[in-house]
C-alpha cells in the first residue's frame, strides 16, 4: 500500500504545540518543517501532505500561525529525493493561473514529485480575497490548471541555433478555457511540469477528479468514490501512538487542553495494533494519509515501528512513478493553434 | 560605514533579446540546478540580491508565440522558496503584479519566503495596465490604465498593515501558557477600499529584517511617486551617468515631500556589463553580443511588429519591405513597447524608410542602427571599477542591478574579475556582515 503523511505545525492535535518538546514558536521555524519532512522520507513515506488556509489554524487558544504551504514545500524541494510534495492550495483565494505556475514550478524544483492537495473555501477565506473573487467552481479551477499544464508539449523548448528560434510556437498553446464563470487564455509562463500532470489530491466531498481521492477510513466510501470514478482512493486516519505513556493517556492530556473533534476516523493504541489495522484497511484502501497526533512524538514511532513492517511499495524517480500512474499524454500534442 | 558601499543585483529577467540562449557554454538557466549554481555565485561573489522578473503573459508576435527569444520560467515565488532551503544569504527578490493578484494572498507568500530565508525576501512591486495580460486571469483587464498606481498604492498599504498585524511578542514563551498567541497581539486587517476589499486575521509574524525589502520598478511619474512613498529600493532605468543623477535628484525631492530621509532608499539602475583584459577586447566582445542579440531573424520579427503582416519571405539582408503596413495600432503582446511608443507608429515607419534609404540600409542593418546600446559598461575590469567608484562617491547611484547576457559567465567575470577590483577601491564588502537584505543593502532599521 501508499502511505501518506500530513505534517502541518506541530500535528494533526490541536494542542499539539504543548506536547512538542519545543518552543510555542517553532511551528513557524523553516528548521521545524525541514526536519519533519527529512524524517518522513528517511522513514519511506510516499509523500507528505501540507495543510493550509489564508487564515488562523486556530482561532482559539492553539496555533494562530501558519507558513503557506507551496513556499514550504518548496523549501525542502532541494533537501529531499524521494518523497513527494503536496501543498493544499484554495481554488478560490488565489488566481488559477498562478497556481498552476506555483505547482508546476515545484514539480520542476523537485525533478516530479509535486502534488497539489485541492481545498475548497469558508466564508472568512473568501473573506481575505473580498472583491477580487468571486471564486468559481473548484472542478472549474482544476480543469484551467491542467490545461495550463499541457500547454507547452515537453519538447517546445529547441534551441535552433540556424533558424534562430529557442521555442518552437506550434508547440506552446493558447488554452482558451471557457468555464461557467471566467475564462484563461494562456499558455502559462512555466513550461509543462516533468510529470506531465502533477499529482492531484481531493476530497471526495469536493466532488473534483483527483488522481488520489481521500475519504473516511469506511469501506463504503471507498467504494462510492470509485463508482464515482475514483483512480487511487486513500483513507483519513488520524493516529496517536503508545509513546513515553499509552497513548490513551497521552490523547487524554491532550484533550484536557484542547478537545480534538474531527469526523475523521482515530487509531489511538500500540504500533502492532496500528499495523494490524492499516492491513486490514488494504483491502479496501490504496494507500492511506495518517495524520499524526503529535509530529515529534508520532512521526518518530511511525517510521520506527510501523512503517518497517508494512509491505510499502518502493517510490520511483517521480510521484507518478511511486503511485504506479503513468505520465499523461499532452492534449494538445498535434494541435497547432 | 566610512565610504558610500556598491550594492549590486543579478536581474533574470526572463524574456528579451539581451539572453544570448544560444551560446554553447550557458546553463539550463531557468532549472532549479542551474538557479542555484548562479545563487551560489552570487554568494560567492557577496552580491546584494538575486531578482527574478515576471512577466504573466508569454510574449506573442502576430499572434503565436514569440520563437526568437527565451521564454518559460517557474513561478518567481516558488523557485526563490527552494533557493531560501539551499542559501544562506543571498536576498531572494520576487517581482510580482499587484493589478494580477490578491493582497492578502500575495502578503502572506512575500511573508513566507522572508521568513523562510530568514529575513532574505524582497518583492519587485509591478502593475500591469493591458487586458491582453489580463486574458489568463479569472479577474483580468479589470483595472483602468490610469488607476493602476492606485491599485498598487492601496495593495502596498493593506500588505504592509498584513505584516505589521503581530505585535513582536505575540507567541507564547513556552508551552504552559494560557495561549499560544497572547489575545489580543493580533490584529485582523480589513480594507474596503474602492481598488482593494479585504478582511484577513494574518497568519505571521514579521521577519529577522521586519518585512520584505519593496523595490519599485516603473519610471513613469505614478512610478516615481509609488516609489517615494514606499519603497525601500528603485530599480530604473537611468543608467548612465547624466540620466542617473538627474533621476536621483528627482527621486530624492519626492522622498522629502513624503517625509523620508535620502538614505530610506537605494537606488540600483539596471545594467549590462562586458569586461574584457583589453579595452578592445572588451569593445569586440560587445560587437559580438550586439550582433548575437539582433539577429537577422529578430530583425523580421521586429518589423513584423509593426508592419502587423507576415514578412518571413524577406530577406533581412535586403532593403526594406516595399508593402505598406496595416493601419491598426501596436499591441502590447511583445511587452517591449513602452506606452509612449504604442501609438504613432506609420511617422515612426516613414522616419525609418528615410532613414534606410539615405544610408542605403538592409532591414538588419536597420535595425542594428535605431536600436541605441546603452545602459552597457564596456572595458577593463579597472576601467569599470573607476567608472562605479564615480556613480558611487558623487551619490548617482547605489549599486546596479545587472543583467546577464551569458549564464553563467556575465557572472563568474563580474565575480572573479571585477569584484576584487571593487573592493580594493573600498567600495564593496570583502565579507557579509548581516544575513537580512535590508543590512546588506545599508537600509535603517524598520
Amino acid at each position: 500500500m501508499f502511505l501518506a503523511v500530513e505534517l502541518d505545525g506541530a500535528g494533526a492535535h490541536p494542542a499539539a504545540w504543548r506536547a512538542s518538546g519545543a518552543s510555542p514558536a517553532s511551528v513557524l521555524l523553516p528548521s521545524t518543517v525541514r526536519e519533519a519532512v527529512a524524517l518522513a522520507e528517511e522513514g519511506g513515506f510516499t509523500l507528505a501532505t501540507f495543510a493550509d488556509s489564508p487564515v488562523p489554524p486556530s482561532s482559539g487558544a492553539d496555533i494562530a500561525g501558519r507558513l503557506e504551504a507551496v513556499g514550504r514545500a518548496a523549501f525542502v524541494s532541494t533537501t529531499t529525493q524521494r518523497i513527494g510534495l503536496a501543498p493544499s492550495v484554495s481554488t478560490a483565494t488565489t488566481e488559477p493561473f498562478h497556481l498552476a505556475a506555483q505547482i508546476a514550478s515545484l514539480d520542476h524544483a523537485t525533478h516530479g514529485r509535486a502534488a497539489w492537495v485541492v481545498e475548497g473555501a469558508t466564508p472568512a477565506e473568501l473573506a481575505t480575497v473580498g472583491t477580487d473573487g468571486p471564486p468559481g467552481e473548484a472542478a472549474e479551477v482544476v480543469a484551467a490548471v491542467r490545461a495550463l499544464w499541457d500547454s507547452w508539449e515537453d519538447d517546445a523548448v529547441i534551441k535552433d541555433v540556424p533558424t534562430g528560434r529557442y521555442l518552437d510556437p506550434d508547440k506552446v498553446h493558447h488554452i482558451d478555457f471557457e468555464g461557467a464563470t471566467f475564462t484563461v487564455k494562456g499558455p502559462l509562463i512555466t513550461p509543462r511540469p516533468p510529470q506531465g500532470q502533477p499529482v492531484i489530491l481531493a476530497a471526495d466531498t469536493l466532488d473534483v477528479p483527483a488522481d488520489i481521492t481521500l475519504v473516511d477510513a469506511r469501506p463504503d466510501r471507498a467504494a462510492a468514490a470509485r463508482a464515482a470514478g475514483a483512480r487511487l482512493v486513500f483513507a483519513e486516519l488520524e493516529v496517536v501512538l503508545d509513546a513515553h505513556k499509552p497513548a490513551s493517556a497521552r490523547l487524554a492530556d491532550l484533550n484536557r487542553a484542547t478537545p480534538w473533534s474531527t469526523s475523521r476516523t482515530r487509531y489511538t493504541g500500540s504500533a502492532e495494533g496500528l499495523v494490524a489495522l492499516l492491513a486490514t484497511l488494504s483491502a479496501n484502501f490504496d494507500g492511506v494519509r495518517l495524520h499524526p497526533a503529535v509530529l515529534s512524538v508520532d512521526l518518530p514511532a511511525l517510521v520506527e515501528h510501523v512503517l518497517p513492517v508494512l509491505d510499502l511499495y518502493p517510490r520511483g524517480d517521480t510521484l507518478r512513478a511511486s503511485l504506479g500512474l503513468a505520465k499523461p499524454a499532452n492534449r494538445f500534442e498535434g494541435s497547432t493553434r | 560605514m566610512s565610504r558610500p558601499q556598491l550594492h549590486l543585483g543579478v536581474f533574470y529577467t526572463g524574456v528579451g533579446q539581451q539572453y544570448v540562449w544560444s551560446d554553447p557554454g550557458n546553463i539550463d538557466h531557468t532549472t532549479i540546478d542551474g538557479t542555484l549554481e548562479i545563487a551560489r555565485t552570487l554568494e560567492r561573489g557577496l552580491f546584494d540580491a538575486f531578482f527574478f522578473g515576471e512577466g504573466l503573459r508569454v510574449r506573442e508576435n502576430r499572434g503565436r508565440v514569440l520563437a526568437t527569444d527565451v521564454a518559460g520560467r517557474p513561478d518567481a515565488l516558488t523557485q526563490l522558496a527552494a533557493l531560501a532551503g539551499a542559501t544562506t544569504h543571498i536576498g531572494l527578490v520576487a517581482t510580482q503584479n499587484t493589478t494580477y493578484n490578491f493582497p492578502a494572498d500575495l502578503a502572506r507568500r512575500l511573508s513566507t519566503l522572508d521568513l523562510l530565508s530568514d529575513g532574505r525576501a524582497g518583492w519587485n512591486i509591478v502593475t500591469t495596465d493591458n487586458a491582453w495580460t489580463g486574458a489568463n486571469f479569472r479577474r483580468g483587464g479589470w483595472l483602468d490604465h490610469d488607476r493602476r498606481y492606485d491599485r498598487a498604492t492601496q495593495f502596498v498599504e493593506a500588505a504592509k498593515a498584513i505584516w505589521s498585524s503581530w505585535a513582536d511578542d505575540a507567541v507564547a514563551p513556552d508551552s504552559a501558557a494560557a495561549n499560544w498567541a497572547t489575545p489580543g497581539s493580533i490584529r485582523a486587517v480589513e480594507r474596503h477600499t474602492d481598488l482593494v476589499d479585504l478582511t484577513v486575521v494574518p497568519t505571521l509574524p514579521r521577519s529577522r529584517q521586519g518585512r520584505p525589502v519593496l523595490f519599485q520598478a516603473g519610471d513613469s511619474p505614478g512610478g516615481r511617486d509609488l516609489a517615494a512613498r514606499h519603497a525601500d529600493v528603485v530599480f530604473s532605468a537611468n543608467t548612465e551617468y547624466d540620466k542617473a543623477v538627474a533621476y536621483a535628484t528627482d527621486i530624492r525631492r519626492r522622498l522629502a515631500t513624503y517625509g523620508r530621509s535620502p538614505d530610506s532608499l537605494r537606488i540600483l539602475p539596471g545594467a549590462s556589463v562586458i569586461l574584457g583584459a583589453t579595452a578592445a577586447e572588451a569593445t569586440e566582445r560587445a560587437e559580438w553580443l550586439r550582433r548575437e542579440q539582433l539577429t537577422p531573424q529578430r530583425a523580421i520579427g521586429f518589423l513584423e511588429q509593426y508592419w502587423g503582416k507576415d514578412l518571413s519571405a524577406y530577406d533581412p539582408h535586403g532593403p526594406l519591405p516595399d508593402i505598406e503596413p496595416d493601419a491598426g495600432e501596436l499591441d502590447p503582446s511583445r511587452g517591449t513597447i513602452s506606452i509612449a511608443d504604442r501609438t504613432g507608429k506609420l511617422d515612426r515607419i516613414r522616419t525609418w524608410r528615410e532613414l534606410a534609404e539615405a544610408k542605403n540600409l538592409s532591414i538588419h542593418g536597420l535595425v542594428l542602427a535605431i536600436h541605441p546600446q546603452d545602459r552597457s559598461f564596456t572595458g577593463t575590469p579597472t576601467h569599470i571599477a573607476d567608472e562605479w567608484t564615480h556613480y558611487i562617491q558623487t551619490r548617482a547611484v547605489d549599486g546596479f542591478n545587472i543583467t546577464p547576457h551569458l549564464l553563467p559567465a556575465t557572472i563568474t567575470d563580474i565575480v572573479d574579475l571585477l569584484i576584487p577590483e571593487l573592493q580594493t577601491r573600498g567600495i564593496y564588502r570583502t565579507e557579509y556582515t548581516s544575513t537580512t537584505l535590508r543590512d546588506h543593502l545599508d537600509l535603517p532599521p524598520l
